[in-house]
């Protein structure tokens, strides 16, 4: 080990430029690792987002559209389906169960979901996770004016049971015009599932439509045709159309033929989709951005050891002189050569360390907006398999990339003997 | 008759660069043991190539270059490397240390490398540190610079640090390559009298290469390397 403690002193003698390459590699491993977190699990989240539900169907458009604003509430619906659609297959023979969504309105950015309490029942997500309540209980469909928030929906607001909501019309956070006439009572908070679901507000279809009971051509009704929220509850709040249904069947084998048959209804032009296949429909979309991510972060750790080579093949030529003392008392060359090979080695080897904590410190930093602004949860556990082979496969090419330096040191030395150059 | 193995034993040795004229031509040249020589080298006479020789890292074409009665052309490389740390020390003509480890670990180094001087070392003096200590204050550095930075001391300084590492586990031989002509008139004397003095108390043997013919006086054979080298001769002629 003596020899390991030269090779460290000479870098701490040298500790401006050491500390400058062993920076620009922890950034890199910090940038590759994170990159690879973001990317599992984004891609865990994303597999897990729906179980359990054979077929989504909407009005026609594309399996992606359909799949991004009924499941993951990103963009909006081109056309509503309608009610009797809904029931239609709801007693299809085949349906075991049939959950209907009414999309369109929001709560400060985040979109209200209408739907049945039948949601809460068959709704899954991971390993055929249901729902559970966090606190307070599910809403009933005979009580149009209680909402369900999700779980961070309630921490960002700082909502609780209790609280009075009033919904907008659309989806944006300003600017928009309030269902203020009729405000909504939280009844229950979901806990955290690590997909859309925690950000939504979920009302019953009932309130979705009393909500805009009075509207006409799109606009909230003034004066004398405005009609409150007491009198609304004695109205027929029995929805005339819907966004989307979630549908489970009897058999598993029996999905592409309901598909078919729903694709091909003449009743209405509706769109039915196998949420796994639509899944990896839309990660092969993103997964392409997602390599070329992880690609550019190895290229970034490759910049970053060419900086620790340049760095140590320069300072070769002044530390001839070290070479030749060391040769004059006893050094062989391959003394010299693992003289070399040491300091790549320990240069890596701290990098990956600062950058393990530049990682954690990160993550430690960027876990809380994270989580409320992409709903990506990036958990604090130790380097998978996976991250140790990596980190691994970088202290190994630095170690080779050491062997230039090692190879022409170990040439050098040979050729110098003990001719001390200055 | 039986003479003492000498310490450097050169015979017909021939030597010569890739692709030059031969630089070196020597017949004959013996150190003999505790003796010191003065070898009067001008630059550019071989002398660095000489040295080079006698430390193993280069082979002569011919003749033989003998060690404590060794012949170096008989082992190999990394075996010629460890017979060098074994049984020789150097110094140069200054920059002798490494400039990022203190003055003890400095005058350490060699028995880093050697086994049979950590050896030596510790049967004199029980540990290496108390070897590497009694040669320091032996040579007139105080305790306390011990412990600091190699490059916070004087270039006088340092060249006596050089020579505790030189003779560190009593090696056979000190091989000194102009290590006084950084030093001022009156630290060259100084300098010159405390490496004798513990080149005597090691038992070894000093070649001394310079090119200031005035220490010559104070060893006991003076030789000139243009007189020994038939090769600068023959160039002169």
């Amino acid at each position: 080990m003596h020899l390991f403690r030269i090779a460290l002193r000479s870098l701490a003698n040298r500790r401006f430029t050491a500390l400058l390459t062993i920076f620009a590699i922890a950034l890199s491993i910090a940038l590759l690792l994170a990159v690879e977190r973001v990317r599992t699990e984004t891609r865990a989240s994303f597999a897990s987002t729906i179980s359990a539900t054979d077929l989504i169907v909407g009005a026609r458009s594309g399996s992606v559209n359909l799949l991004l604003y009924s499941v993951f509430r990103i963009g909006n619906a081109t056309n509503n389906i309608r009610w009797s659609s809904f029931e239609h297959f709801a007693q299809h023979p085949q349906v075991k169960w049939a959950v209907p969504m009414s999309l369109g309105d929001s709560h400060h950015g985040y979109r209200v979901l209408g739907t049945s309490a039948d949601y809460f029942k068959h709704y899954q997500y991971g390993r055929k996770q249901q729902l559970k309540m966090r606190d307070g209980r599910f809403f009933s469909d005979q009580a149009p004016f209680e909402v369900v928030l999700g779980a961070e929906v309630a921490d960002a607001l700082n909502y609780s049971i209790g609280q009075e909501i009033v919904l907008a019309h659309g989806m944006a956070t300003i600017s928009l015009v309030n269902h203020d006439d009729k405000p909504f009572t939280t009844v229950g908070i979901l806990e955290r599932t690590g997909t859309p679901v925690d950000r939504t507000l979920h009302i019953a279809l009932a309130g979705m439509e009393a909500i805009h009971i009075d509207w006409q051509h799109g606009a909230p009704a003034y004066g004398k045709r405005n009609i409150s929220a007491g009198q609304a509850l004695h109205m027929d709040l029995q929805p005339k159309q819907i966004t989307a249904m979630l549908l489970g069947l009897n058999s598993k084998i029996a999905t592409f033929a309901v598909q078919r048959e729903i694709n091909q209804w003449r009743g209405e032009p509706l769109l039915a989709i196998l949420p796994g296949v639509a899944l990896q429909e839309l990660w092969s979309l993103m997964g392409t951005a997602e390599k070329a991510l992880f690609v550019v972060s190895l290229f970034v750790v490759l910049t970053g050891l060419i900086g620790m080579l340049t760095a140590i093949l320069t300072s070769l030529n002044e530390r001839r002189r070290e070479m030749a003392i060391l040769r004059s008392v006893g050094a062989r060359p391959w003394h010299i050569a693992s003289l070399l090979i040491l300091e790549a080695f320990s240069l890596a080897f701290a990098g990956i360390l600062l950058g393990l904590a530049l990682l954690y410190l990160g993550i430690a930093v960027a876990q809380g907006p994270l989580q409320s602004h992409y709903g990506l949860y990036l958990p604090f556990s130790a380097p998978s398999l996976y991250e140790w082979m990596l980190l691994a496969a970088v202290l190994l090419a630095g170690v080779l990339m050491g062997a230039v330096p090692a190879w022409r040191a170990y040439r050098q030395s040979l050729a110098d003997g003990l001719n001390i150059r200055l | 008759m039986t003479s003492p193995t000498p310490i450097i034993e050169l015979r017909a040795l021939r030597f010569a660069w890739p692709k030059q004229a031969t630089l070196l031509d020597i017949d004959a040249f013996r150190l003999e043991p505790e003796q010191s020589i003065f070898l009067k080298g001008p630059s550019g006479s071989g002398k660095t190539t000489l040295l080079g020789l006698l430390g193993g890292v280069h082979l002569p074409q011919s003749g033989t270059v003998r060690l404590l009665g060794q012949d170096l052309s008989a082992l190999s490389a990394s075996a010629r490397d460890r017979f060098r740390v074994d049984h020789s020390g150097f110094i140069f003509q200054q920059f002798n240390l490494l400039p990022f480890l203190s003055v003890l670990d400095n005058v350490l180094l060699p028995c880093q490398f050697s086994k049979r001087r950590t050896e030596r070392a510790i049967q004199r003096h029980d540990s290496i540190q108390a070897a590497a200590q009694a040669l320091l204050s032996g040579l007139g550095l105080a305790p306390e610079l011990q412990q600091q930075r190699a490059d916070t001391l004087s270039i006088g300084q340092q060249q006596r640090v050089a020579a505790a590492r030189a003779l560190i586990g009593q090696p056979k031989l000190v091989i000194a390559d102009e290590p006084t002509s950084a030093l001022d008139a009156d630290s060259r004397e100084v300098f010159l009298k405390l490496l004798f003095a513990e080149c005597k108390a090691a038992g070894a043997s000093l070649l001394f290469v310079s090119h200031d013919q005035s220490l010559a006086h104070l060893f006991d054979r003076s030789i000139d390397l243009s007189q020994l080298n038939r090769a600068t001769r023959a160039q002169e002629a």
